[in-house]
């Protein structure tokens, strides 16, 4: 039995002609250790899985386990990084790291949790912005700080929510590699919710796709047998990966597509013959008249 | 340097002096004398045009109240009467000034009795300090009262007891407000339960709410010796000020950012600590917002409580004045005015200054 297990869940929202079947019948199990992706569509419903899983949401049949028994509510066992960061603006990136050391460790000692808050951030490189506000800092840093926060209260699992995907290109492949390197340092649990395949791939062991919503399902998973570490340009050449990532990509969109179908509404256009502008001609031609756009 | 007292004058609100600073340095000297120019100039001049509009309106107001006194005497008394009532007008006699709106020179004449009034006493004061002096330390070893100046107090005295009367009625907003509208916002079953008192007493006015406090401090407190006319202005000034804060500070509390919360939920931080931690910092900036209408709202209905409550200060120094009548009566309720304007204008200046120093960039948190 995995660390964390999902068992026949799912989740509804709204009432009555506004129900909506967002979730229905995931199963998943999560070994310790491992690192999960679940690649899917916007608006398919990832945010709500992950929010199963943390606690602030609970599932309307079916069942979430953490090492056997039901998850309750929110907890710090559960390490979280939001897709907006999350910051609280009014502290410095040491404060709100602090915020969630005092809360977990507080009966270390006010020099230990110094020490413990100081490695956690120069853990993401950010040392030399220790002191200063999330306003002050770019979003690529800023996600920094959540993954500091995050890790810093020492999760058993941590759970991503796209959290790369407000970044630019650049900045989000520096990103991946820190956060490959620091789960190779702390090894724990990852469960990253994403949009990106290349992504999942490039950062996990193992794939899911979530089917598009509603009543979203995981699709069938893919083992990543790629060696690690990974490297970008390299894994453009693997043949592997480009099966891997074909295999994924061709899943969403067939089940995407078939979606569609079901939810098939026609458009009536309105019948118009395109005019260009000044061949309209009212009545008698006016020849002498050149026309005038600007 | 620079950047430093241009940082400085911004949060005073004197931002309009920023290019003045530009100008000296030497940075871009025309545009910057254009941005000076039409940044303060500008007003300057609208003050001047005003003060000349003003000015016209209250001679056509003389002349056309002089002209009937003229008439009046005519019709009453017959001809000669009317050239003396003339004459004694035109020499500018007290008994006979026609009594209408004052000029601007009237009222800064007024200003400037009203100020060497003060100088007289607050000269009397010390000299009478000096006088009981002795007797006062006999009496303090005797374990008695001393004895203190119970003279007519000046205008600025009036302006201070305003102060005092709206800081009191502001410190009790705050205290009354604040934690209400925490509690209010945290809670929707308290908001829905308590929302129609807030939506009927809110619009209720300034009078209305002395009638009702007197009413209880008459009843409350029966010792004479205890100044009750401060305490009944100043309760009525924050009853009526209060509404703004509490208004802002529940909305403020009830719509702090969904990730702030959930950040707190994933820490599993405690009822206080989420308060203190997360929904206060947060909300700070709308609290302020409030807190400013407070500030704004108290000091205007001050004038109207204290003239209603007969308690010490402007409002009353107003009443007094009107029934007063006298001569110069008149051009002392106008300085009155603009010192109530100008002390109520930097109020909010003060209040926009903190209000200024608690907002974090929420845009990009």
């Amino acid at each position: 039995m995995g660390l964390l297990e999902l068992k026949n869940v799912s989740k509804t929202f709204g009432q009555g002609i506004n129900k909506n079947e967002v979730l229905s019948d995931i199963n998943l199990s999560v070994e310790d250790g491992e690192f999960v992706a679940i690649v899917g569509f916007s608006g398919s419903g990832k945010t709500t899985l992950i929010n199963l899983i943390n606690g602030l949401l609970f599932p309307d049949s079916g069942e979430v386990l953490l090492d056997g028994s039901p998850i309750s509510g929110p907890g710090p066992d559960r390490g979280m990084i939001f897709q907006n960061y999350s910051l609280l603006p009014w502290l410095s990136v040491y404060s709100n790291v602090k915020l969630a050391v005092d809360e977990v460790f507080s009966k270390l000692s006010k020099k230990e949790k110094d020490a413990h808050i100081r490695k956690y951030i120069d853990m993401v490189n950010l040392t030399p912005a220790v002191d200063k506000k999330p306003s002050e800092l770019s979003g690529g840093m800023r996600q920094r700080v959540s993954v500091a926060r995050t890790l810093a209260i020492n999760p058993k699992i941590l759970l991503m929510d796209e959290p790369l995907s407000a970044l630019d290109a650049l900045t989000r492949g520096t990103l991946q590699q820190e956060i490959l390197k620091i789960w190779n340092q702390e090894k724990k649990t990852v469960i990253l919710i994403t949009n990106d395949v290349d992504e999942g791939i490039l950062m996990a062991d193992r794939i899911i796709p979530l089917t598009p919503g509603p009543k979203a399902t995981l699709g069938p998973e893919s083992k990543v047998t790629i060696e690690r570490p990974r490297n970008v340009t390299q894994l453009n050449q693997n043949p592997e990966y480009k099966r891997l990532r074909n295999d994924i990509l061709e899943y969403l969109i067939d089940v995407g597509a078939t979606r569609k179908q079901v939810s098939d509404q026609k458009y009536i256009l309105p019948e118009l013959k395109p005019v260009m502008p000044g061949r309209v001609v009212f009545g008698r031609r006016r020849k002498k008249e050149a026309v005038k756009y600007f | 340097m620079k950047n430093k007292s241009i940082k400085t004058l911004k949060f005073l609100g004197l931002g309009f002096l920023e290019p003045l600073i530009h100008m000296i340095d030497g940075e871009e000297r025309r545009k910057n004398a254009t941005r000076f120019v039409k940044g303060s100039l500008l007003p300057l001049v609208s003050i001047f045009l005003f003060i000349f509009l003003w000015h016209q309106g209250a001679m056509a107001l003389y002349n056309s109240e002089a002209k009937e006194r003229i008439e009046k005497a005519r019709i009453e008394q017959g001809e000669q009467a009317a050239l003396d009532m003339k004459a004694c007008i035109e020499s500018g006699e007290v008994s006979c000034q026609p009594n209408t709106l004052p000029s601007p020179a009237k009222v800064y004449q007024a200003y400037i009795a009203l100020w060497q009034d003060h100088l007289s006493i607050s000269q009397k004061k010390s000299e009478f300090k000096e006088k009981v002096s002795e007797t006062n330390a006999q009496r303090e070893a005797q374990g008695l009262d001393p004895i203190t100046y119970t003279g007519r107090p000046s205008f600025l005295d009036q302006i201070g007891t305003s102060l005092k009367t709206v800081a009191a009625g502001f410190l009790l907003a705050m205290l009354i407000a604040v934690p209400i509208g925490v509690v209010i916002g945290l809670s929707d079953s308290l908001r829905t339960a308590f929302n129609w008192l807030i939506q009927i007493f809110k619009p209720v006015s300034p009078v209305v709410w002395l009638l009702l406090v007197f009413m209880v401090v008459k009843t409350v407190i029966k010792d004479p010796s205890i100044d009750k006319s401060f305490i009944i202005s100043s309760i009525s000034v924050g009853l009526c000020a209060m509404w703004a804060t509490l208004v802002n500070t529940s909305m403020g509390v009830s719509s702090v950012d969904k990730d702030y919360l959930n950040v707190a939920k994933v820490l599993k931080l405690n009822i206080g600590q989420n308060i203190f931690k997360i929904v206060l910092p947060a909300s700070l900036p709308l609290i302020f917002t409030g807190l400013r209408i407070t500030v704004s709202v108290a000091w205007m209905v001050l004038i109207a409580i204290e003239l209603l409550a007969q308690s010490p200060g402007l409002g009353s120094f107003v009443w007094e004045e009107f029934q007063n009548g006298g001569n110069d009566s008149n051009a002392k309720i106008i300085v009155a005015m603009f010192v109530i304007g100008i002390i109520g204008f930097v109020l909010d200046r003060i209040m926009l200054s903190v209000q200024n120093l608690m907002t974090f960039n929420k845009g990009i948190a």
